[in-house]
C-alpha cells in the first residue's frame, strides 16, 4: 500500500471540462470516497487514476512514483467495477489468478495467494464455480478478491455496491469497510449515495461539475458545509430564500424575520437541517427562533417522522423528530410551534 | 363473450403463423428431400415413380475422378480462402467496432458489399482486374489456384466481418479494462479476454465463409484454369451432357458434409446465438 497524490488534474473533452483541476491526498491507509452526482467527474478522475483516461493536465503520483502517462497495466493499482467485470470464460479462481500470472509469479505462490484472496472474502471452495454460477453478492466479492489478490497500492472501488439489493449493501458496506481497514488498504471510492460514503469513508471529497466542493470528514460536512452545494447534497437541509438584513438578522421573502448566526449583509439563504428544529404544542420559550405553523404533511419512516411545517405561504420547514414511545406526533392541519437556536442555522451568501 | 372472442382471435392468429411458419419450411425443404430421394432412385433417368432403389451412383461418384479432384480443389480453395479471410476479416471487424475514424461506415458497407453484388459482376470484374495484373507483372496470375484463393477470400470476407462484429457488440469492454487493470497489456488482452468472448461468432463466420466459398460457382467460373475445377463447376459441366441421378448422389455428399460439420461446431459454439 501507499500514498496517492493528485495534482491539479485536469480532463478537458473540447470546451467541456469533465475535471477542472481536481487535487487530493489520500494518505497510506485512508479511505477517501468521491461523492457527488452522476456527471461530476468523480468517475473520470478515478478513471485517471487507473489510468484508463488520460489527462488533460496535472498529474498522478501513486507511492512517490509519477503515473500519470503510464497506461493501466504498468500502475499495481487494483479495481473494482461498477459491473464486477469477471472474466466469464474463466472460473472464479482463475479470475483470481489472471493478476498474478501477468505478475509470472510461480504456480505454488498464485494457489497460496487466490486461496488467501478468496478466503479473505469468505469464498473459499468456491474456486472452481464460474461467474455465472454466483449470486451478484458473491461476484462482487471475487471481483474483490481479484483486486486484492495483486496487492496493489491503491484499491479503486467504482461504484461497487449500486448492483447490489439494498439489504445486501448494508452489510457489504461494513464488510469492506473492515476489510480494508484489517488490511490497511489505501482505497478511493466513487458513489452517489451519500449514507454509503459517509459509513465507509475516513474523509470525503464533494465533487460537482468537475470541480472539488470541499474535502472533510462526515462532521465537516456535515456540520460545516462550505457552500449551499454541499448543504444541499450531504444531509437534508432547508433553504429559506432572503436576505440578511444585518449580522444576525435574516428575512426570508416570505416575510419571516429570523434570528441567525453572524452572515453578511445581502442576498443568500439559510439552511437548517430537520432534526435541529424543535416541534411543539405550545411556543417554544428560550430559543431563538419561535414560530408558529401548520403541519402539511407527515410521513412514518420507523426510526423518525418527517414533517413539513407551512410557516408563510412562501415558507416551508422540513422537521425530522425521533419516533419514541412517548413522543409527540402531530397529524396533518395541526397547529404547532417550531423552534430552534441561531447556531442551527448556515446562512449562504449569494 | 368478449372473453371468447379474445381467445379464439389468439388461437386464430397462432394457427395462421405456425401456417406460414410451415409453408416456407417445406418451400426451403422440399427440394432439398427431393434431391436426397433421388440420389437412391435406380433408374438412369430419373422419373416417378421410382422404378427401384439403389447405392450405385454413390459408387459411380468416386468413378469419375473428375468429382472426387473438383471436391479436393473446392476443399482446398475453402479452407485457404477461409484462413486468409480470418486473419483479415477479425482485425477489421475489430477496428470497425472500436474504432471511430472517417470512412468508418463506408468501409463497412464496402466489406459486405460481395454478399449483394452478383457473382458473374465480381467474377468479370475480378477476370480483368488477374489480366492486367498479369500483363503489368509479367507473372501468371489468370486460371491460377491462387488467383482461385485470393477471388474467395473476397466472398468469405463479408460473413467474417459480420459475425465477429456481431459478436463484439456483445463483450463487455470493462472486462477488458479489468484485464489492463490487473497488468495486462492490450496484445494479452486480446489475447485472453477478447478472443475467447468472440471464439463464437469467429468460428461461425469462418464456418459460413467456407460453406460460401465451397459452394460458389459465378465467382468460379471466371477464375478456374484448365484441369483445376471445382465441383460446383464439375457439376454444371456434367450436367450439360447427362442428367442421371450421379448429380444428386453428389449433392447428398456435400448436404450430409456441411450438415456434419454445422453439427459438430453446434456442440462447441452455439451458432444459434451468433447468427
Amino acid at each position: 500500500m501507499a500514498r496517492l497524490d493528485i495534482d491539479t488534474l485536469t480532463k478537458r473533452y473540447g470546451d467541456f471540462h469533465a475535471v477542472r483541476d481536481v487535487s487530493l491526498e489520500v494518505a497510506d491507509g485512508e479511505f477517501l470516497v468521491l461523492l457527488g452526482p452522476s456527471g461530476c467527474g468523480k468517475t473520470t478522475t478515478l478513471r485517471m487514476v487507473a489510468g484508463f483516461i488520460e489527462p488533460t493536465g496535472g498529474n498522478v503520483r501513486l507511492g512517490g512514483r509519477d503515473v500519470t502517462i503510464l497506461p493501466p497495466w504498468k500502475r499495481n493499482a487494483g479495481m473494482v467495477f461498477q459491473s464486477y467485470a469477471l472474466f466469464p470464460h474463466l472460473t472464479v479462481a482463475q479470475n483470481v489468478a489472471f493478476g498474478l500470472e501477468m505478475r509470472k509469479l510461480g504456480k505454488t505462490e498464485i494457489g497460496k495467494r487466490v486461496e488467501e484472496a478468496l478466503a479473505l472474502v469468505r469464498l473459499s471452495g468456491f474456486g472452481g464455480r464460474l461467474p455465472r454460477q454466483l449470486s451478484g453478492g458473491q461476484q462482487q466479492r471475487v471481483a474483490l478478491a481479484r483486486a486484492l489478490a495483486i496487492r496493489p497500492d491503491v484499491l479503486l472501488l467504482d461504484e461497487p455496491l449500486s448492483n447490489l439489493d439494498a439489504k445486501l449493501r448494508q452489510e457489504v458496506r461494513v464488510e469492506i469497510r473492515e476489510l480494508q481497514q484489517k488490511l490497511g488498504l489505501t482505497t478511493v471510492m466513487v458513489t452517489h449515495d451519500q449514507e454509503e460514503a459517509l459509513t465507509m469513508a475516513d474523509r470525503l471529497v464533494v465533487m460537482s461539475e468537475g470541480a472539488v466542493r470541499q474535502i472533510g470528514t462526515q462532521r465537516d460536512l456535515y456540520e460545516r458545509p462550505a457552500d449551499r452545494f454541499v448543504a444541499d447534497f450531504v444531509g437534508r437541509s432547508t433553504f429559506f430564500e432572503g436576505a440578511v438584513e444585518a449580522p444576525g438578522r435574516f428575512r426570508t421573502d416570505g416575510g419571516l424575520a429570523l434570528a441567525c448566526d453572524g452572515g453578511a449583509p445581502g442576498r443568500g439563504s439559510l439552511a437548517l437541517r430537520p432534526e435541529r428544529v424543535g416541534i411543539a404544542q405550545t411556543p417554544w420559550i428560550g430559543l431563538d427562533n419561535s414560530l408558529p405553523g401548520t403541519v402539511e404533511f407527515v410521513s412514518y419512516l420507523g426510526a423518525l417522522i418527517d414533517i413539513h411545517v407551512r410557516l408563510s405561504p412562501r415558507d416551508r420547514l422540513i422537521v425530522h423528530i425521533a419516533n419514541r414511545e412517548d413522543g409527540f406526533a402531530p397529524e396533518v392541519g395541526q397547529a404547532v410551534h417550531v423552534g430552534w437556536p441561531a447556531s442551527a442555522g448556515r446562512i449562504f451568501n449569494e | 363473450m368478449n372473453m371468447t372472442t379474445a381467445l379464439v382471435r389468439r388461437r386464430m392468429g397462432r394457427w395462421a403463423l405456425n401456417g406460414v411458419a410451415t409453408v416456407a419450411l417445406a418451400y426451403i425443404l422440399l427440394p432439398l428431400i427431393f434431391v436426397v430421394w433421388l440420389a437412391f432412385f435406380r433408374q438412369e433417368i430419373p422419373s416417378f415413380p421410382p422404378e427401384g432403389y439403389s447405392l450405385r451412383w454413390f459408387a459411380a461418384i468416386l468413378d469419375q475422378r473428375k468429382f472426387v479432384d473438383g471436391f479436393i480443389i473446392s476443399f482446398e480453395v475453402g479452407v485457404l480462402a477461409t484462413a486468409i479471410g480470418l486473419v483479415l476479416g477479425v482485425p477489421a471487424a475489430l477496428c470497425l467496432a472500436r474504432r471511430a475514424f472517417t470512412g468508418r461506415a463506408a468501409i463497412g458497407s464496402l466489406l459486405l458489399m460481395p454478399l449483394i453484388v452478383p457473382g458473374v459482376v465480381l467474377g468479370t470484374a475480378m477476370y480483368v482486374f488477374h489480366v492486367e495484373l498479369e500483363n503489368a507483372l509479367d507473372v501468371d496470375v489468370i486460371g491460377t489456384f491462387y488467383a482461385l484463393v485470393a477471388g474467395h477470400v473476397v466472398v468469405v470476407i463479408p460473413w467474417i466481418v459480420r459475425l465477429v462484429t456481431a459478436s463484439l457488440a456483445g463483450v463487455d469492454r470493462t472486462t477488458e479494462e479489468a484485464a489492463q487493470n490487473l497488468g495486462a497489456n492490450r496484445w494479452v488482452t486480446f489475447w485472453r479476454i477478447t478472443l475467447p468472448a468472440i471464439r463464437s461468432g469467429i468460428v461461425a463466420g469462418g464456418l459460413f465463409g467456407f460453406v460460401t466459398s465451397f459452394g460458389n460457382l459465378e465467382l468460379s467460373l471466371f477464375l478456374v484454369g484448365p484441369g483445376r475445377t471445382t465441383l460446383p463447376i464439375v457439376i454444371l459441366q456434367y450436367l450439360e451432357w447427362k442428367i442421371d441421378p450421379t448429380i444428386a448422389a453428389v449433392s447428398v455428399v456435400q448436404i450430409a458434409l456441411i450438415a456434419a460439420v454445422m453439427l459438430i461446431t453446434d456442440r462447441y459454439v452455439k451458432l444459434a446465438r451468433v447468427v
